[in-house]
């Protein structure tokens, strides 16, 4: 049978190592292909680490709460009689084997060089520079790399929803699902002005509107860096100033969108649709209009993607993560509301799985629940494009040369000028728009 | 209604009920012919001789023992501890002999005294005569605990003190002595023991308090208002038995709770108050109940170091603000 | 004031008051047999604490009291409550902690009450009914009443401040009280020496400036005699009075003190044991005639009678219901 190496997942392109969490399986448990058997702890988010392979956790290579630079062998799983000597030593080949002479110095793994954005993707896991490090005793003091900053925010490690007994309370009674609510309290304890506010489409107003703010003792603060917006400072300018990026912002009647959204939540036992996932339906039909959208410059090549895998962009407290919610070319609309809520909530809850975290061809980022009329947004290379969507506003509007009133909606699209031309963006938007204001197209 | 003093309140409290029952008769330190340390027996031994206003010297074991004893053959001795810091002598007698004897005699023996006298913070008395006692007392089973914070509750309490057929620990205040308020003129005028008193209605937060924590969280909820936020004051009066449903009716209407208490929080009225919030009212909360009490430290002679050690307003309103999430 | 001598004149004693003393002596010590046997059986639990060789205190002493004069005693009570006339079925059914014992099983061997024959309880922390007792003669003064108050405690007591707190009150005010120390020399383990730095404990009367005598402890007519005077000063309002009894007990402590041992010769528990207060009175009723050997043994034989019917009137006694843990706390 297959020897299957787990390796340190790259779930991102700025990750560099990863921390083994806990293992959820022990050496000589049974494992399925497909099986959780650990959790990892990603500079950006804490995810599942499930085995690609069936048969016996042989060997755990990374004890929990060590780290292991991406694509460095963490586990080997195969059959009991397979002879993983030579998977083992292979691992440790790259560098002076650590574990015979555990010094402090074999610490941190040297930091990758800035990559351009756009180039190909990084080198095969077996190049990794660091060394791979072995279970022996102690493990942190040899593989301590840099320490999780002091402002990380309190993780939610085993996805339990925070919430006031009278928050899950008045959840319960309203139906209410918490784990789609944002907690305004301590640590993101969800309250239950967080749930009143959830209910009401609105957020609640604390219980001071008049509060004062208590002003601190001191001129200045500096605040540490979260991890996440570490890699957000350290990523933003590789993806801002290397991509040429245009912009082109439309304007869309969402009336009938607006009622169609109604009358689908109305029906009894459907799920209920938001104005996003009608945007990423709509993103996805135009995209598979115009691939050339849906397109990342490689350098020499530009390539075109056939299937819709679209980042869906998640403010978290501490920063923003992008899941991604793939083959939305094949959804229906009910499937993406109700795959799109899992995975934002999973995002904020910080479960999601490696291969969530990556793989976008384009991202939505929708900043209307923050009355956002109109945005531009950074590029996530290497895709080649990012729709940025506004507030839905109800707004005077002249039609057949009257005054009217209307529901409009602002969206740009930024695109990297590299892989399109502003009217091969236009077109897509044209269509974008098309599908949106005659919105039944959505459901056929 | 009549205005007077805390003071005032108490005397008239021991003068009505010993014109009213001839069981009734003071005993303690100081309380005769020196008319009361803090003058609360003022002028009684004129109106009722020696034989019911008894000077003792300072044992305090020995008179309360006497009280006890005399309570179990039918009287209703009301017994002065000069401060409640000397209790501690008597602690035995209170806890050994007065809260166990109707039990551990099968209910033929019960103990109807009282043991009565200023506790809590003072104005630099220092550590042996400044300190929140009720801990001590609220703990046995047995005994009845009254901290009156006004004048017409220490007339109405006290009355209804003397009169229960129980040992009633009433621990009065040295700051809260001259204190004026109205007080019912009736000499059947009783406050029945367990009853709290919301002192002030609001919608935000309940915030437990009793003596000068009781005022110094009116104060705050005066200040508070003024943001917004609407405080609801909520005086137990008698902490055992504790009105927990006049609490938990708060509790459930605010869903927030603080509890200010003098003392040195470790153990203390706020752990059992948050308690038993938790136990009743778990599922209307949306805060964790807060506790702001006196530091855990012996109370300080030096006025800034005293200051220091019981809760300040301020600290009355961080915890409010943490509750509310404002 | 105060009187050292022992007193040893032999009162007239009838034969009524003769099979009256030697029944209660009897009845306690036979008591106190069975329910060291009844500890071993487990039917009792906790202290028991026995009254074997002092039994004269308590009936001499009751035997100078009015049924409605006052009693009350430390742990070592069983002695004393018998005295006082308790039932000694429902005393039975106490230490068995039964339903039907005097304090509805809830006090013990420690915590006999009954308030029916003003008997004011056992009560377990050394030294800390002295003040009751003061205070139930302050009842009875304030009342302008005639009873008295005997209280029972041990040399153990003497040192806590509570006996001199008391004393000192009762004086004082002049209390109807009598504090009589049942002196059996060992304060548990402590032999009286090693804890007194004055071991006259009468004398401590002097201190107080009220009567205090001594007296044998063995001798039942002659802590009679002594507590009846006592009683007569404290009826007049005379105030009260310190009574040391000198007397020994032949058990150990408690019951886990079985050997009593360590702290005391097995030579001088014999000795002691020659001067057993129930053998002392019984041979002197015979050889003064005022009692027949047949009169002793029917006296003795109706005694294990009723002490057998204690031990099967306990036995019967339901356990008390769980509702009576949470009764009795307070009264209404």
């Amino acid at each position: 049978m297959a020897i299957t190496k787990v390796v340190m997942p790259k779930l991102s392109e700025a990750m560099e190592t990863g921390r083994v969490i806990k293992w959820l399986k022990e050496e000589g448990d049974k494992v399925e292909g497909g099986e959780i058997i650990a959790e990892i702890e990603t500079d950006k988010a804490d995810i599942e680490l499930e085995s690609f392979g069936t048969g016996v956790l042989r060997k755990i290579m990374v004890p929990a709460g060590a780290r292991a630079p991406v694509g460095g062998l963490i586990a080997v799983v195969a059959e009991p009689a397979d002879d993983i000597a030579g998977v083992l030593a292979g691992a440790a080949a790259p560098s002076p084997a650590p574990a015979v002479s555990p010094s402090p110095t074999a610490a941190p793994p040297p930091p990758a060089p800035p990559k351009p954005a756009g180039t190909a993707p990084p080198p095969a896991p077996a190049r990794a520079a660091a060394p791979v490090p072995t279970p022996v005793p102690a493990p942190r003091s040899l593989v301590r790399g840099p320490e999780p900053s002091a402002g990380e925010p309190a993780g939610v490690p085993g996805g339990r929803v925070k919430a006031s007994p009278l928050a899950k309370k008045i959840a319960a009674q309203s139906g209410v699902d918490l784990r789609l609510v944002h907690g305004s309290g301590p640590s993101g304890r969800i309250v239950r002005r967080d749930v009143l506010g959830a209910m009401s489409g609105a957020p609640m107003p604390v219980v001071a509107p008049a509060k004062v703010p208590t002003v601190p003792g001191v001129e200045y603060q500096d605040v540490p860096l979260s991890s996440i917006r570490a890699v957000i400072a350290k990523r933003m300018p590789l993806a801002k100033s290397p991509v040429p990026h245009f912009y082109l912002t439309s304007e869309i009647a969402m009336d009938r969108a607006w009622e169609l959204r109604e009358e689908l939540n109305a029906l009894d036992g459907q799920p209920k649709i938001s104005v996003t996932d009608m945007i990423v339906k709509a993103c996805a039909l135009a995209l598979l209009q115009h691939p050339e959208v849906n397109a990342s410059f490689q350098g020499d090549t530009i390539r075109v993607h056939y299937r819709v895998h679209i980042g869906l962009a998640v403010a978290l407290d501490d920063g923003l993560i992008t899941p991604v919610l793939r083959n939305c070319e094949a959804r229906s609309l009910a499937e993406i509301a109700v795959e799109g809520r899992d995975l934002v909530e999973r995002a904020r809850n910080r479960r999601l799985r490696a291969p969530e975290l990556s793989g976008a061809t384009f991202s939505i980022s929708n900043l209307g629940m923050f009355d956002v009329d109109l945005f531009s947004a950074i590029i996530n290379p290497p895709e080649g494009a990012i729709l940025a969507v506004g507030a839905v506003k109800v707004v005077p509007v002249v039609e057949d040369g009257r005054i009217g009133m209307g529901r409009r909606m602002q969206i740009t699209l930024s695109c990297d000028h590299r892989a399109m031309d502003g009217a091969m963006g236009a077109r897509f938007l044209q269509d974008l728009r098309r599908l949106l204001e005659e919105p039944l197209r959505l459901l056929v | 209604m009549s205005v007077m003093t805390y003071r005032e309140a108490l005397n008239l409290a021991l003068r009505e009920e010993m014109r009213r029952d001839p069981r009734v008769f003071l005993l303690g330190e100081e309380i005769g012919v020196y008319d009361g340390a803090y003058k609360v027996t003022q002028g009684l031994l004129k109106e009722f001789g020696e034989r019911r206003v008894m000077d003792t010297p300072i044992c305090e074991s020995g008179f309360t023992g006497v009280a006890i004893g005399a309570a179990m053959l039918g009287l209703r001795p009301v017994v002065e501890m000069m401060t409640f810091n000397f209790a501690i002598l008597a602690l035995d007698q209170i806890v050994n002999s007065a809260a166990k004897m109707s039990y551990m005699s099968g209910g033929q023996f019960n103990v109807p005294i009282v043991v009565r006298g200023p506790g809590g913070p003072a104005h630099q008395l220092a550590a042996q005569h400044s300190q929140s006692m009720e801990s001590y007392f609220y703990h046995v089973p047995g005994l009845k605990v009254v901290r009156p914070s006004t004048p017409e509750d220490a007339k109405g309490l006290l009355k209804s003190a003397i009169r229960d057929e129980n040992p009633v620990i009433f621990i009065e205040s040295e700051t809260l002595y001259g204190i004026k308020g109205e007080v019912p003129d009736d000499a059947d005028f009783t406050i029945p023991l367990g009853r709290a008193k919301i002192r002030r209605e609001g919608t935000d937060v309940t915030v437990i308090a009793y003596m000068g924590m009781m005022y110094r969280a009116l104060e705050t909820a005066e200040a508070l208002a003024q943001e917004g936020i609407s405080c609801e004051i909520v005086d137990p009066r008698t902490l055992r038995p504790m009105d927990i449903e006049t609490l938990i009716g708060s509790v459930r209407k605010t869903h927030r709770a603080v509890v200010v208490e003098a003392g040195a929080g470790f153990a203390g009225m706020g752990s059992e108050i948050v308690a038993f919030i938790t136990e009743n009212a778990f599922d209307d909360l949306d805060a964790p109940v807060e506790r702001v009490t006196g530091a855990n430290a012996p109370m300080p002679y030096a006025k800034n170091l005293e200051q220091a050690k019981t809760p300040s307003k301020e600290k009355i309103i961080a915890a409010i603000r943490r509750v509310c999430y404002a | 004031m105060a009187q050292a001598k022992a007193i040893t004149v032999a009162p007239k004693v009838d034969a009524e008051l003769a099979r009256r003393l030697l029944s209660q002596m009897v009845l306690i010590r036979r008591f106190e047999e069975k329910a060291a046997e009844m500890y071993a059986l487990g039917k009792i639990g906790g202290f028991l604490h026995l009254y074997i060789g002092e039994e004269a205190v308590a009936v001499g002493a009751t035997a100078a009291l009015r049924p409605d004069d006052y009693a009350i005693s430390s742990y070592r009570e069983h002695g004393h409550c018998l005295a006082k006339g308790s039932d000694p079925r429902r005393i039975m059914a106490e230490l068995f902690g039964r339903r039907d014992g005097l304090s509805k099983g809830r006090g013990g061997s420690m915590h006999l009450f009954d308030k029916s024959k003003n008997f004011l309880g056992g009560h377990a922390i050394v030294g800390a009914h002295l003040p009751l007792a003061a205070g139930a003669a302050f009842a009875v003064k304030y009342q302008g009443g005639d009873q008295v108050v005997v209280c029972y405690f041990g040399d153990g007591a003497v040192p806590q401040g509570e006996f001199h707190e008391s004393l000192n009150l009762a004086a004082l005010w002049k209390l109807p009280v009598i504090y009589l120390c049942e002196n059996n020399r060992y304060a548990m383990g402590t032999a009286i020496h090693r804890a007194l730095a004055q071991t006259e404990i009468w004398r401590y009367a002097e201190t107080y400036g009220i009567a205090g005598e001594a007296v044998d402890g063995m001798d039942v007519l002659a802590v009679r005699e002594v507590v009846g005077r006592a009683v007569e000063r404290g009826r007049r309002g005379q105030g009260p009075s310190l009574i040391e009894a000198r007397t020994y007990r032949f058990r150990g402590h408690s019951m886990r003190d079985p050997s009593a041992a360590i702290y005391r010769t097995k030579e001088e528990v014999e000795r002691e044991k020659q001067r057993d207060p129930i053998a002392l009175f019984r041979g002197r009723c015979l050889k003064d005639g005022v009692l027949t050997e047949g009169e002793v043994k029917t006296i003795e034989k109706d005694i294990n009678d009723l002490v057998d019917e204690a031990v099967a009137f306990a036995d019967a006694s339901p356990e008390p219901p769980l509702e009576w843990l949470t009764t009795d706390i307070f009264k209404e």
